[in-house]
């Protein structure tokens, strides 16, 4: 099958690409990328004043299935994706029972080939049931199809256990992704610790539990050798930590959400909305500045979304009883575009090597360019629609977005996985 | 919408310096009716006033409770042992179910900050926050600004020292906003275990050490001690803490002239205050309950839609 994307400015750094270009695709893969091409069987799609960009992945994504399957699954979770501009998802083990052995990541990855066009990676847990104790069948998991290992929610709480997970993971030469939370100092806390928690009348969730969990990762990754990714930094002293690894030439990376970056604990007010309940919590002012610097510098190596949806019942409880989490996965774009790319804080080259190469690279996945020989995984963006994020409007089973009500400029139009669209004009396929 | 410029206290930051002074004002009438030997007007007969106490209260509940009586209204109590919510019913269902009842006035104890504002979302009656977690317990706020005022007269430049567990505080969330609101200068005390993060967003200034100051204040406001929370050991043990914080006979003598205790009962008896600086004449402890009812029918009457002409009635 044959599909000819006209017109469009194509971006990617990874070839130096920014220019109005048409790209030709044969059976899942670039054939050509030039101007004037032509095709005299198959797809023609007007692309006239669209962005065109390698396929955007995002390496933190709760889809609950199984189990939760009321909240998200695969399928639903695999159009919201699509809806956003993903052509992949790190699906996270947390589920019920937990992806902690061969067989639930087969039963990922069987299910996704079945419901799903995104595609769907899987982490398996870092422990069995992510309870910080046993080391998991990590090398059954890779062979499975597993791309990195994860106590994701939680996070390894005893060191020793951390290091030696860490060092079975080397083996398979996959990345161990951290939730970094301290909980002898977290505790019950559900909101930063300082204005927020004093305010609010609730328990504080310091930015020591989660930097000091950072800094210990960090020695580990120097004591093992093993490439650590932490998960959903929120701190300017994390990301401090951080560009230190990186300056004494350690294999650290991180990720920071839309949520960290947009958001401050200042927006949760006196209407105790829980769509602001994050974990990590939503930090300061200061904080949020100094992330959104690290991500221009490259100190934050790419943007995940940490898209944790639940049902609107849970979601209704007592701030301190509902649970953690944000929808994220059909906003994150059009906010980048909105917030960093529209101001100038962020370049289009610096966001396609923020949201689609450096999430491959982590992962250890062949990259996807825009040239001759690529997988054809392609996102294709309308940066002049402008839209307001409704509660009505998701492809996600939930609707726990913290950005109801936000209007953005800029939204994906097109994606293409292997070829074939998962969004087509705005509608999923 | 009544006198007040809002139709639910939730919060004490809902209330102007007007409104407040409005409820003082319509409390010291109140007052003067509880003191009569038939205390009790016709004012909101008719009215259903639900007490939802998802937490265990006798205090305020009792205070609530003989308030909407002295007023005439239909008082229910609707506990938390009674309740659907042991049996995992949501607030939301339970704020419904009550709203499907056509209830009036609900006041809400809960162990949980900020759910009052889940009632005022799923239902069409006033709200009265009676304490929601470590958040706010506005009316105990107002109760100690209607004792505060009473007793010198005015609130404004008064120096108030809060003392005690400050951290796990609902009193301190509104009493030290409150007073600040009113010009007073609050100050708390207490070792920063015992301290939130940031005091100073609730309008306090912080001292660790009680003795190095007490004599500048005109009200010490003693907190409780909750025993339960001494097993998180925030402090090594209720002989030091009285020790450090407690008022004992020697600091009752070094008092500024004047100064009044209070405190928001219960008391633990010789921890924070010693039998003699509970059975001083400085300690107004008492009033404060008895101003309590005063202030609850006043709120009563206000957001139900009274104005001060109607007391007359």
């Amino acid at each position: 099958m044959a599909l000819l994307l006209k017109g469009a400015r194509c971006i990617d750094p990874a070839v130096g690409l920014d220019a109005v270009s048409d790209v030709l695709v044969r059976d899942g893969v670039i054939v050509a990328v030039g101007e004037g091409l032509s095709l005299e069987k198959g797809v023609e799609v007007d692309l006239a004043g669209k962005v065109l960009v390698p396929g955007l992945v995002d390496m933190h994504v709760h889809l609950r299935e199984p189990g939760q399957e009321y909240k998200e699954d695969i399928q639903s979770g695999g159009r919201a994706a699509a809806r956003g501009g993903f052509t992949a998802v790190l699906a996270m083990p947390n589920t019920k029972p937990t992806i902690d052995n061969a067989a639930a990541v087969g039963f990922v990855v069987e299910k996704a080939a079945e419901v799903s066009r995104t595609r769907i990676l899987v982490s398996g847990a870092l422990t069995c049931g992510v309870k910080g104790e046993s080391l998991t069948e990590m090398g059954d998991m890779v062979r499975g199809g597993a791309v990195a290992f994860t106590d994701d929610g939680r996070g390894v709480q005893d060191s020793g256990t951390m290091r030696r997970a860490m060092e079975y993971a080397k083996t398979f030469g996959v990345p161990v992704l951290s939730h970094c939370q301290l909980e002898d100092l977290v505790g019950s806390g559900v909101v930063n610790e300082g204005v927020a928690s004093t305010r609010l009348g609730v328990a504080g969730w310091p930015a020591a539990g989660e930097e000091i969990q950072i800094a210990r990762d960090i020695a580990l990754s120097e004591l093992t050798g093993c490439a650590l990714h932490i998960q959903h930094i929120t701190t300017a002293a994390g990301v401090a930590l951080v560009r230190a690894a990186k300056a004494a030439g350690l294999p650290v990376t991180c990720e920071v959400t839309p949520h960290h970056l947009f958001l401050t604990e200042d927006d949760i007010d006196e209407t105790y909305d829980t769509s602001l309940k994050m974990n990590p919590p939503l930090r300061t002012t200061a904080d949020a500045k100094a992330l959104a610097q690290a991500l221009a510098e490259g100190t934050i190596d790419c943007i995940a979304t940490d898209h944790a949806p639940h049902a609107a019942h849970e979601k209704a409880l007592e701030f301190e009883l509902a649970p953690f989490g944000t929808t994220g996965l059909e906003t994150a774009l059009a906010l980048v575009l909105t917030e960093l790319v529209a101001t100038g804080a962020l370049t289009w080259d610096a966001l396609v090597e923020r949201m689609a190469h450096a999430p491959r690279r982590i992962l250890g996945c062949a990259p996807v360019t825009l040239a001759e020989g690529s997988v054809a995984d392609l996102t294709v963006i309308d940066p002049e629609l402008t839209w307001t994020v409704t509660r009505e409007g998701f492809e996600s089973k939930s609707a726990n977005s913290a950005f109801i009500g936000r209007t953005l400029k800029g939204r994906a139009s097109h994606v293409y996985v292997g070829g074939y669209a998962s969004l087509d004009d705005g509608a999923v396929q | 919408m009544g006198v007040l410029s809002t139709e639910h206290l939730l919060n004490i930051e809902d209330l102007s310096p007007e409104d407040i002074y409005a409820v003082l004002d319509t409390a010291r009438s109140f007052k003067e009716v509880n003191e009569r030997t038939v205390k009790k007007l016709p004012t909101l007969r008719g009215r259903t006033i639900v007490n939802l106490f998802l937490e265990p209260s006798t205090r305020t509940r009792t205070s609530f409770e003989i308030a909407a009586k002295r007023l005439s209204a239909d008082g229910i109590n609707f506990a938390a042992s009674a309740s659907a919510t042991t049996k995992g019913e949501s607030l939301v269902d339970t704020a419904q179910t009550l709203d499907a009842m056509d209830c009036d006035l609900v006041i809400i104890r809960h162990r949980y900050a900020g759910s009052p504002y889940i009632l005022t979302r799923n239902m069409r009656a006033h709200v009265i926050n009676g304490g929601d977690g470590k958040h706010q317990h506005p009316t105990q706020a107002l109760l100690d600004m209607f004792t505060i005022r009473e007793h010198f007269g005015h609130i404004e430049g008064l120096e108030v020292a809060i003392v005690g567990d400050i951290a796990h505080s609902r009193v301190f969330g509104s009493l030290a906003p409150g007073l600040t609101m009113l010009g007073a200068k609050v100050t708390a005390i207490a070792p920063p275990t015992l301290l939130p993060a940031r005091p100073d967003t609730l309008g306090a200034a912080v001292s660790y050490d009680l003795d190095s100051v007490l004599g500048r204040f005109d009200v010490v406001y003693m907190l409780r001690i909750q025993q339960e929370r001494i097993e998180q050991s925030p402090i090594p043990s209720l002989r030091e803490y009285a020790q450090l914080y407690g008022i004992n006979t020697a600091r009752l003598a070094r008092l500024k002239e004047g100064a009044i205790i209070m405190h928001p009962g219960p008391v633990n008896r010789g921890v924070e205050l010693s039998s003699e600086a509970i059975d001083t004449a400085r300690n107004l402890l008492l009033y404060q309950v008895n101003a309590g009812v005063a202030v609850r029918m006043a709120l009563m009457f206000l957001l139900l839609g009274g104005d001060k002409d109607g007391l007359a009635a």
